[in-house]
């Protein structure tokens, strides 16, 4: 997984409530055996026309947005289905972060997974965000996830709260099975121990 | 000791390491797999030299991509559903985990199957990478889904990374009246409280309407905890439980099922436990009800009309604008006006043998509307020899509905079974999102019942008009 440290990059506002994971990769490609490649394909149906030309609207298809790396969303960003299709997505397409109100719990831990960072902050620092998002691409943000700060492009700080553990393993790009598989001699204790207790399982 | 919730008794029975930082290890019972969301974790295992740790609590079955016609004998037309199919015989295979290929009568969505089986049993730990895991939780087990890199951490270590959630209790008293079904209460929830409003919590549903419903519809109401934000839902396990798990393939014997009762008996939350958030709803108000939008809280008795966006506050004003965009309504209209093209019965949520006997119920010596498209899909290979054997396949069959073979099919349209642009489905399935059931269409969710009322009369429907 690749570290995230700090980020400065184009904001892309989204401002919708509820975008659920099949608005953010719909099924037909969840066919795939792979996790790279998704990125032309997220947020497919909001993207395309049914002929496959873009639709010239599309936030992610106007010039001033095509090189985004950062999301502004709506409340209860990535509801849904669990597809870790979603953040493979995102990531894919170059998204590194995204700023919402709230996330359904399944994707938010996705994003950690993958190097992608979903940070949380109230609605009204949303709101000033997603409005500074809307400048387009001379509005750059800057994400430092040590400092925990968002700053805007006109230097405006916002703070932001993030799970100690996930940010370790998010700056230190570290592996979670590596991880887990250094405790091994505590699962095998527990594997012996609920086995005595309960064998039917 | 401190009084406990009963996701507290199975998160501490199930604690296998705990951090300074609160950061826990949980040890998983049960790891359901299918074919979409496995691959890339297998592939992680083979790419580090890791193996499945206990391949004898991975259970593995084809489900989304598999095609529901009579003619799937053949293989798979799309090359990619095949591949990926194909990965997961090849996956069981190498790593020995228990597996139900296609052509096995066992074969099934997966969370029909790992209860039918016996796989599921109260105060398990169980996951799937699939949101609907959730379903589980009606025995009395922590259910919930995860994503492809948390399955590659459970099959590597049979543990899962997490923080414990809140405890929310859904209560709903009394009875349910003449119509009103397990499905009608898990929307009516969601509408109540919306799709966020259980997010960081594990919902324990209880009151006497739970208590009265049958595991399988025990199993629709926990289905879509996860609609209402939540990481799972529970229901405490009881005789219901006990009666059905008794005698399953996969269910203890003997003197271990003896153990495993009197254990499963502790499995409530005590009279005096604490609660993060209580929702009370009285079950004789709960109506039979669709949904009008996109998002699983967009919910309506029948008897209501297509809101106006103008009545909601905040984003949801916005959100209720684009819903009716795409689902082509207008505000004011009556929602028992509305015409379908489509009748989907079937999925995880509503795909059991009591779902297609309610629905038989209703359209037994009739027809669907002329030039409707109708389908039942049983939610596993043996329900369908079930209503087969009970006649249930002939009255749907004499009526005019398509009888398929079992999969997920148009609960989320990775097989060929899809709407088209602007068709509109009264279906059983879980989410109304935009292009759920293929791109354009517009979904309708709805108890069984009332999917088969609507196929006979071609709209939406109050079933109690057909009873």
């Amino acid at each position: 997984m690749e570290k995230f440290e700090t980020l400065t990059g184009i904001a892309a506002p989204l401002p919708l409530i509820n975008v659920d994971t099949d608005m953010i990769i719909p099924k037909q490609f969840l066919k795939t055996i792979k996790r790279s490649g998704l990125g032309v394909n997220l947020f497919d149906e909001m993207r395309y026309a049914d002929d496959g030309s873009e639709i010239p609207e599309f936030v992610l298809n106007r010039p001033q947005y095509r090189e985004a790396q950062i999301l502004v969303a709506g409340d209860n960003f990535g509801c849904g289905s669990s597809r870790e299709h979603a953040p493979w997505a995102l990531l894919d397409f170059g998204i590194r972060c995204v700023i919402a109100p709230s996330y359904a719990d399944i994707f938010y831990n996705n994003c950690f997974k993958n190097g992608i960072l979903p940070i949380v902050l109230p609605q009204e620092q949303v709101d000033v965000l997603m409005k500074d998002a809307e400048k387009g691409a001379n509005a750059r943000m800057t994400i430092d996830l040590d400092a925990q700060t968002v700053t805007s492009s006109d230097g405006e700080v916002f703070s932001f709260d993030v799970d100690p553990f996930r940010k370790h393993c998010l700056m230190n790009g570290l592996d979670d099975i590596g991880l887990t598989m250094e405790k091994s001699a505590s699962i095998d204790a527990f594997e012996a121990k609920a086995q005595s207790e309960r064998p039917w399982v | 000791m401190t009084a406990r919730t009963l996701y507290d008794k199975i998160w501490d029975a199930h604690l296998a390491h705990e951090a300074e930082d609160g950061t826990c290890l949980l040890y998983i019972d049960r790891h359901l797999v299918h074919e979409v969301t496995s691959p890339q974790a297998f592939e992680g295992l083979r790419m580090t030299g890791r193996t499945v740790r206990a391949p004898d609590k991975t259970i593995a079955v084809p489900d989304h991509n598999v095609p529901t016609t009579w003619d799937r004998e053949k293989g798979i037309d799309n090359e990619e559903s095949r591949i990926q199919v194909e990965a997961l015989d090849k996956n069981a295979k190498d790593f020995g985990i228990h597996y139900y290929p296609v052509n096995d009568i066992r074969q099934g969505i997966v969370h029909i199957v790992g209860p039918e089986q016996g796989w599921t049993l109260p105060g398990m730990t169980v996951v799937c990478g699939d949101s609907h895991t959730a379903t589980h939780g009606a025995f009395g087990a922590l259910a919930h889904g995860i994503g492809t890199s948390e399955v590659e951490h459970v099959l590597a270590t049979q543990t899962l990374i997490q923080k414990k959630s809140k405890n929310m209790r859904v209560e709903i008293t009394g009875q349910l009246r003449p119509g009103v079904t397990a499905k009608d209460i898990t929307l009516s929830v969601i509408g109540k409280t919306g799709t966020a409003g259980g997010t960081g919590y594990v919902i324990e549903y209880c009151g006497e309407a739970i208590r009265s419903l049958s595991m399988e519809g025990r199993m629709t109401v926990c289905n879509m905890a996860i609609e209402g934000g939540a990481r799972a839902g529970l229901i405490a396990p009881d005789e219901t439980t006990f009666e059905y798990v008794q005698g399953r393939p996969h269910a203890p014997k003997g003197a271990q099922w003896e153990a495993a009762l009197a254990w499963w008996k502790t499995l409530h939350s005590d009279d005096d436990a604490q609660w993060d958030k209580v929702v009370t709803i009285r079950g004789e108000d709960i109506a039979p009800v669709v949904t009008w939008g996109t998002s699983p809280e967009d919910v309506l008795p029948i008897t209501d009309v297509v809101p106006d966006p103008a009545s909601f506050e905040g984003g949801k004003v916005e959100a209720a604008k684009r819903s009716l965009d795409y689902m082509g309504l207008t505000p004011g209209t009556k929602l028992a006006d509305v015409e379908i093209d489509t009748v989907f019965i079937g999925s995880c949520t509503n795909g059991r043998i009591e779902d297609l006997r309610a629905a038989a119920e209703i359209v037994k010596g009739k027809k669907i509307k002329d030039g409707l498209r109708a389908m039942v899909v049983p939610g596993s290979g043996l329900v369908r020899l079930q209503a087969e054997e009970e006649g249930l396949a002939d009255i749907f069959k004499d009526a005019g509905f398509e009888w398929r073979l079992a999969g997920c099919s148009m609960c989320l349209a990775m097989n060929p079974d899809q709407l088209s642009p602007g068709e509109r489905c009264a279906a059983t399935s879980n989410r109304n999102f935009e292009g759920r059931q293929g791109r354009g269409g517009r979904t309708h969710l709805m108890s069984p019942a009332m999917a088969a009322a609507a196929a006979v009369t071609g709209r939406l429907t109050d079933v109690r008009e057909m009873m």
